[in-house]
């Protein structure tokens, strides 16, 4: 029996010649990703590393994000416990506030390759899929335990498999597609599972896979994968990956999977993801109209220089409307950089945009951009929960850049299709 | 022993709001807030022994480790869902939360029903009608038993340390 993505690395990192679902593996991961809480992960552990040490130095990659600038006096001590830790141990991988989120540097800085398995103490860990590696989420109790040893157990995955056929039609993105598909399987339908995207996917640049694979998890996916083909390899290659850093995996064709499904591209309309489940997706249109109060557009879901492309095209020499904020977060300090050159920046906050330093955000509730009650978000980051962005009678739409961006210009909901005619 | 019944999807925020979890990781930090976005009167009476029957998907979302926690500290006995979310279970098995996987006692309970709950056994009894629910990995109980991953973590090290 052929075996599938999730089979063929897991059977490599527990060093035997196949596996099945089900089974229970140890395994090394290559990389452990944590960030602000790394404070809370070392003091779980403060006896044990200074008896034991770490695993290895280059194990870890920790990256401030999710409150920066320290918005009180307990984070910026968080911060400054990981910053001593770093330095301690003299940890290889370690990006302070500023760099970006870190799923964003994560990729950015060819930490995760293909065929290569990362772990990380945050669920969107998924997105490293975007890129061929086999990428998931724990928590920190299990990441303190990875530092110490660098070893765990993963229990083998079944696979799905789906088939993406067809064009994107104009004003549809990858947003669109993953909410789409999400919304027709569930927040549950791919609980435990490993999915792997098979089909026309070469129209997907990398930026857009990103968005695809963070999403995985909002399916209940352990890990969200395509495979390495020219689009990969051409952007592992803008960044300075060579060929032989990575080791692409592929499925068998005859490999064995839980469920088959397939979507016709062609058929995708702009969708909306609404309050309180991030599998409550409707047609744009049936939302269309709805005033909201905020927009946000960026995060680790829709940050990357092609999504501010998208909003800017769309809000070159507008104003948005005066009912309406809009705050503007690059996935990291390099998509900054190359927005700046591009004029996209420019271009945002001409039309009213707010720039926030490269980070988690407004996404998590935790600082900036929190919403009062009976207040309306539109966002293009990744989750909707109740009380997600700080306030639990506020409500939370998700969509793609562009649906972002035209619904700022009007101050309500809008089909991105008919501004951009 | 008091049941607190939930619906589906009850995801991370509602278990421990997004605003915290930067400022709130010890035990007694984490429970003022337990469950705050869903239920307000959860944390001021839960006690210890009490179960949580829930519907689908349990525990979706982010990967904090406050609902965990938090549920273990105030002295869940079990969360029994109709599913659970992996990282959320995952969680469960490193903190030593007793989750049961069990949708046929979920649909059979309702309100005012007796629930017992015989972990060893591998049974759970709703409203005089038994259930039984598959027991863990040899794997995973390894690290239950040993009092959570921390504990398990401490005493391979002290055993490699040895040798």
């Amino acid at each position: 029996m052929g075996m599938t993505f999730a089979e063929k690395l897991l059977a490599k990192y527990a060093g035997l010649k196949s596996v099945v679902p089900g089974q229970i593996v140890t395994v090394h991961p290559d990389h452990l990703l944590a960030h602000d809480n790394a404070s809370a992960i070392i003091e779980k552990i403060k006896p044990e590393l200074n008896q034991y040490g770490i695993y290895s130095k280059s194990l870890p990659v920790i990256v401030l994000d999710h409150v920066i600038p320290a918005s009180s006096e307990k984070i910026a001590a968080n911060h400054k416990a990981v910053r001593e830790f770093v330095k301690n141990f003299k940890i290889e991988n370690f990006f302070d506030i500023g760099f970006g989120v870190c799923h964003q540097i994560v990729v950015e800085k060819g930490l995760a390759l293909p065929g290569k398995l990362i772990l990380g103490s945050d669920s969107h860990t998924t997105s490293y899929g975007a890129i061929g590696a086999f990428a998931s989420g724990i928590d920190r109790t299990e990441a303190a335990a990875l530092l110490l040893t660098g070893e765990t157990w993963l229990k083998v995955p079944n696979s799905i498999k789906i088939v993406l056929k067809g064009k994107l039609k104009p004003g549809v993105y990858a947003k669109d597609v993953i909410l789409h598909i999400i919304g027709d399987i569930s927040s549950s339908g791919a609980d435990y599972c490993s999915v792997e995207f098979h089909g026309d996917v070469d129209q997907f640049s990398v930026d857009d896979r990103f968005t695809i694979a963070n999403m995985g998890v909002e399916m209940g996916a352990k890990n969200a994968v395509f495979f390495v083909d020219d689009v990969t390899k051409k952007y592992l290659k803008s960044i300075g990956v060579s060929k032989s850093a990575y080791d692409s995996i592929y499925p068998d064709e005859n490999a064995s999977y839980s469920k088959e499904l397939e979507y016709d591209l062609s058929k995708i309309v702009p969708v909306v993801s609404c309050p309180h489940t991030v599998d409550n997706v409707k047609p744009v249109t049936e939302v269309a109209g709805l005033e909201i109060q905020q927009c946000l557009l960026g995060t680790c879901t829709n940050g990357r220089l092609s999504d501010l492309k998208v909003a800017a095209d769309i809000l070159k020499g507008k104003k948005i409307s005066a009912n309406v904020r809009l705050l503007v977060l690059p996935a990291s300090k390099d998509v900054l950089e190359k927005a700046l050159e591009a004029g996209i920046i420019e271009t945002l906050v001409k039309a009213g945009g707010i720039i926030l330093p490269p980070g988690c955000g407004p996404c998590l509730g935790a600082h900036q951009g929190i919403l009062a009650p009976g207040e309306r978000c539109l966002s293009t980051s990744n989750r909707n929960f109740k009380g997600r962005m700080g306030c639990k009678d506020a409500e939370l739409y998700l969509a793609s850049p562009a649906t972002v961006a035209a619904s700022a210009l009007y101050g309500k909901i809008t089909d991105p299709r008919d501004v951009m005619k | 022993m008091k049941i607190w019944k939930y619906g589906d999807n009850v995801d991370t925020d509602m278990l421990f709001p997004g605003k915290y979890v930067y400022t709130c990781s010890k035990p007694e930090e984490i429970k003022p807030h337990l469950l705050e976005d869903l239920d307000l009167s959860f944390s001021k009476n839960v006690k210890e022994g009490d179960i949580i029957i829930a519907g689908k998907n349990f525990g979706c979302g982010s990967s904090r480790e406050q609902p965990v926690v938090g549920l273990k500290t105030v002295g869940i006995k079990a969360v029994v869902a109709v599913s659970f979310a992996r990282i959320f279970y995952r969680s469960a098995v490193n903190q030593g939360l007793l989750l049961i996987e069990c949708p046929e006692a979920v649909k059979a309970y309702s309100e005012e029903d007796e629930v017992e709950l015989d972990a060893s056994a591998g049974k759970i009894t709703v409203g005089g009608k038994i259930f039984s629910f598959p027991k863990l990995p040899k794997e995973i109980i390894a690290i239950v038993d040993a009092g959570g991953l921390l504990e398990y973590t401490r005493s391979k090290l002290k055993n490699k340390s040895k040798k």
